[in-house]
């Protein structure tokens, strides 16, 4: 599968997410410039990653929303296609409005990193479905602003459509109901909090992350 | 012309740094505070002298870019 990493100033986690796509697939995904206003042909998965671009100024991912390459990924996104944020990449899935909420400062005001323990709610989507009878995670979180937040009609109805993916064991940050990961309606589009690309290899400290990607990526 | 946004969050989010203001005033005495809420001032330099078409304008900003609609609200003020 041809996947993409769309690289803004300020990402930090591309290289990661450019190792752990390669790692599953065998194949080097495109690295893309914001200021690309199209995807490399073929593209089939494309990947936000974690950061802080344009130095979370004004609102965290609200900036790389609105740079050159993303209606190029929400066009993308609207054929069908698979679409992974994460952290800063989930931030600017909801500022493009891709994905429902928003996501706040923390409630504890401070930057947590820690290994979080991580609950599947929905096992059964193109992200998770390699994790088996795998229930509960763990994987890394590092960020300031994760505090999931919609208002509680939203969360009632992406609860009941099966569109939160992720829910955290222990909240770090004050989401609403435990929220870690959400994705869109049709299914296609995920976005979350912890860094999957983080938890790949052994050195990592573990790989509960790389059956995401094997999910998406489709790898024996 | 200038124009002046504020954007702050919608009643019912809770705003986690106005609490920690709230809590630092009560802590040096000013008991009065029963509530803090914190939000941005955006000022925008602006060509043209028609005040209503600018005010448009920058809603149409705000909307697209200044604001976050499912968790803020703004007002303009045009000078």
């Amino acid at each position: 599968m041809k996947s993409a990493v769309i690289v803004f100033p300020g990402s930090n986690c591309d290289r990661d997410a450019h190792d752990a796509i390669e790692r599953v697939t065998g194949e080097k995904p495109a690295m893309v410039w914001h200021q690309e206003s199209e995807l490399p042909e073929g593209t089939e998965f494309v990947m936000i990653p974690g950061g802080f671009s344009y130095g979370d100024y004004l609102r965290c991912g609200a900036m790389a929303s609105r740079s050159a390459i993303l209606p190029a990924v929400v066009a993308h996104a609207a054929t069908g296609a698979p679409v992974l944020g994460v952290c800063n990449g989930f931030q600017i899935l909801t500022e493009s409005g891709l994905l429902p909420g928003a996501l706040m400062r923390n409630a504890g005001l401070t930057f947590v990193c820690e290994k979080a323990p991580l609950k599947i709610d929905n096992g059964n989507t193109r992200f998770t479905s390699r994790y088996g009878s795998t229930s509960e995670l763990i994987i890394p979180i590092a960020h300031h602003d994760g505090n999931y937040f919609a208002d509680a009609e939203t969360l009632d109805r992406i609860e009941g459509e099966g569109q939160v993916v992720f829910r955290y064991g222990n909240n770090p940050n004050g989401s609403q109901r435990d929220i870690a990961g959400v994705m869109n309606e049709q299914g296609n589009v995920l976005g979350m909090m912890p860094h999957p690309e983080r938890a790949v290899d052994e050195k990592h400290g573990g790989t509960d992350g790389l059956a995401l990607f094997e999910s998406l990526l489709g790898s024996a | 012309m200038k124009a002046k946004i504020h954007v702050y969050l919608k009643p019912g989010v809770l705003d986690p740094q106005g609490a920690a203001v709230a809590g630092a005033l009560h802590n040096m005495g000013y008991e009065e505070v029963t509530a803090a809420r914190q939000g941005k001032l955006i000022e925008l330099d602006l060509t043209g002298d028609d005040a209503d078409a600018a005010k448009a304008r920058v809603d149409e900003m705000c909307q697209k870019l200044l604001s976050n609609p499912v968790i803020e609200s703004y007002s303009i003020e045009i000078a």
